[in-house]
């Protein structure tokens, strides 16, 4: 826990007037406002501070306590035992959180707790329009490629809640799925909040996944690549037997129609699989590979 | 009809503590949609959180109904660049080892 400098945080000067400290707090609060700066905690973090800065510098006792003792925190409440600071209820449960999933973390610094309790000042402007429906909460989910392949069930805990739900199959990394009503509870019969579940696709396979194609690179000795043949290779969900074209060129690809990934919410339906192929050549070869090599390279060179 | 997915809107009036004509601004530049069913007024759930937003936005940052639909087309632009970014990330992990 260290000392914050609430002037630095709204960046005026510690001379400012009453009428600077407020400029200074609509601006920053313009700025950083969550509603504006959606999915951006860095935003969220900021706006917390702004707003303990403003909670302490517009109110002219909570200034003076912070001028006179800001710096020496650790020794406040012995320097000075008045208490009349701090709010009559000193449990935030009177403050209703809003409903934006942005305002989860509304907590004071442990350091403005020290200095000034938890309680929450009359200045705050605004922000007391208990919101109606309940929280949203947000959470985020990691899981694998092969198991966003297919539909399935997943139980995850939030808030020491078991909440059971369908991921369809196909669903992308980053993707969010809303479950309605999962969130938090509603005032007085209002609805609850939803559930937002961010999906963190890992993959460590050696498919490469773009939309619902999906990409990968296949190894093909040479002599398969000249002559043609067949080649067995490993698909998502299996193995297919390809048929190799005589003088295939390194780099050539070919596309398995409906070999890709599951279509989000298409049942059924499946983007392609693109196979590259690397030709590779023989190594460590032996006096007549190198001979039958010569034979064949003077047969091109004519 | 079936109206559990609407809000009375005089509930929502009580509980905001604003006035109705304020959501007749809402409705009329387009930020909500208010439905009629038999002389009630009401505005259907999914509406709630945009409402919830206007009304931070309105008096936590003083901005008015015009300036919060310019914030909304703007949100929504930078909401469709971000599911481009996203798009063309994963596109990129094609090219990562």
């Amino acid at each position: 826990m260290e000392f914050i400098d609430y002037y630095k945080i709204l960046g005026i000067q510690k001379n400012a007037t009453e009428d600077e400290i407020k400029k200074a707090y609509r601006k920053a609060a313009r700025k950083y406002h969550p509603d504006l700066n959606p999915n951006d905690n860095a935003a969220v973090q900021k706006f917390k501070e702004v707003n303990e800065a403003n909670e302490v510098l517009s109110n002219a006792a909570n200034r003076k306590k912070y001028d006179k003792y800001g710096k020496d925190w650790k020794h406040a409440d012995e320097l000075d035992k008045q208490q009349q600071y701090r709010q009559q209820d000193q449990s935030r449960g009177g403050y209703q959180q809003s409903a934006g999933n942005n305002f989860q973390d509304e907590d004071f610094s442990s350091y403005f707790e020290s200095m000034f309790g938890g309680a929450r000042g009359s200045t705050k402007s605004g922000r007391g329009n208990a919101s109606y429906k309940g929280q949203d909460y947000s959470a985020e989910l990691q899981i694998d490629i092969k198991e966003a392949y297919t539909t399935h069930k997943r139980t995850i805990t939030v808030n020491g809640k078991n909440i059971r739900f369908t991921i369809p199959a196909g669903i992308k990394n980053e993707q969010v799925l809303r479950l309605v009503g999962y969130g938090g509870e509603g005032s007085n019969g209002a609805p609850k909040g939803d559930l937002l579940i961010k999906f963190i696709i890992e993959n460590n396979t050696k498919f490469k996944l773009d939309n619902d194609n999906l990409y990968t690179t296949i190894d093909l000795d040479i002599y398969k690549a000249i002559l043609g043949g067949t080649l067995k290779i490993d698909t998502f969900d299996g193995s297919v037997t390809l048929k190799i074209k005589p003088e295939t060129q390194n780099g050539t690809k070919v596309k398995l129609k409906g070999k890709g990934f599951p279509v989000y919410k298409k049942e059924g339906q499946f983007g392609d699989l693109y196979i590259t192929y690397n030709l590779t050549l023989p190594t460590n070869l032996t006096e007549k590979e190198i001979a039958l090599f010569t034979e064949l390279s003077k047969l091109r060179a004519i | 009809m079936n109206t559990s997915k609407l809000i009375r809107l005089e509930e929502l009036c009580t509980h905001y503590r604003i006035k109705i004509s304020f959501f007749n601004n809402l409705d009329e530049i387009g930020l909500i949609e208010i439905k009629t069913i038999e002389q009630t007024l009401y505005i259907h759930r999914d509406n709630l959180n945009t409402v919830e937003k206007i009304l931070r936005l309105h008096h936590e940052l003083n901005v008015n109904i015009e300036g919060i639909d310019v914030i909304f087309n703007l949100l929504q632009m930078l909401e469709q660049k971000e599911n481009e970014l996203n798009k063309l990330k994963n596109r990129l992990r094609i090219y990562e080892n």
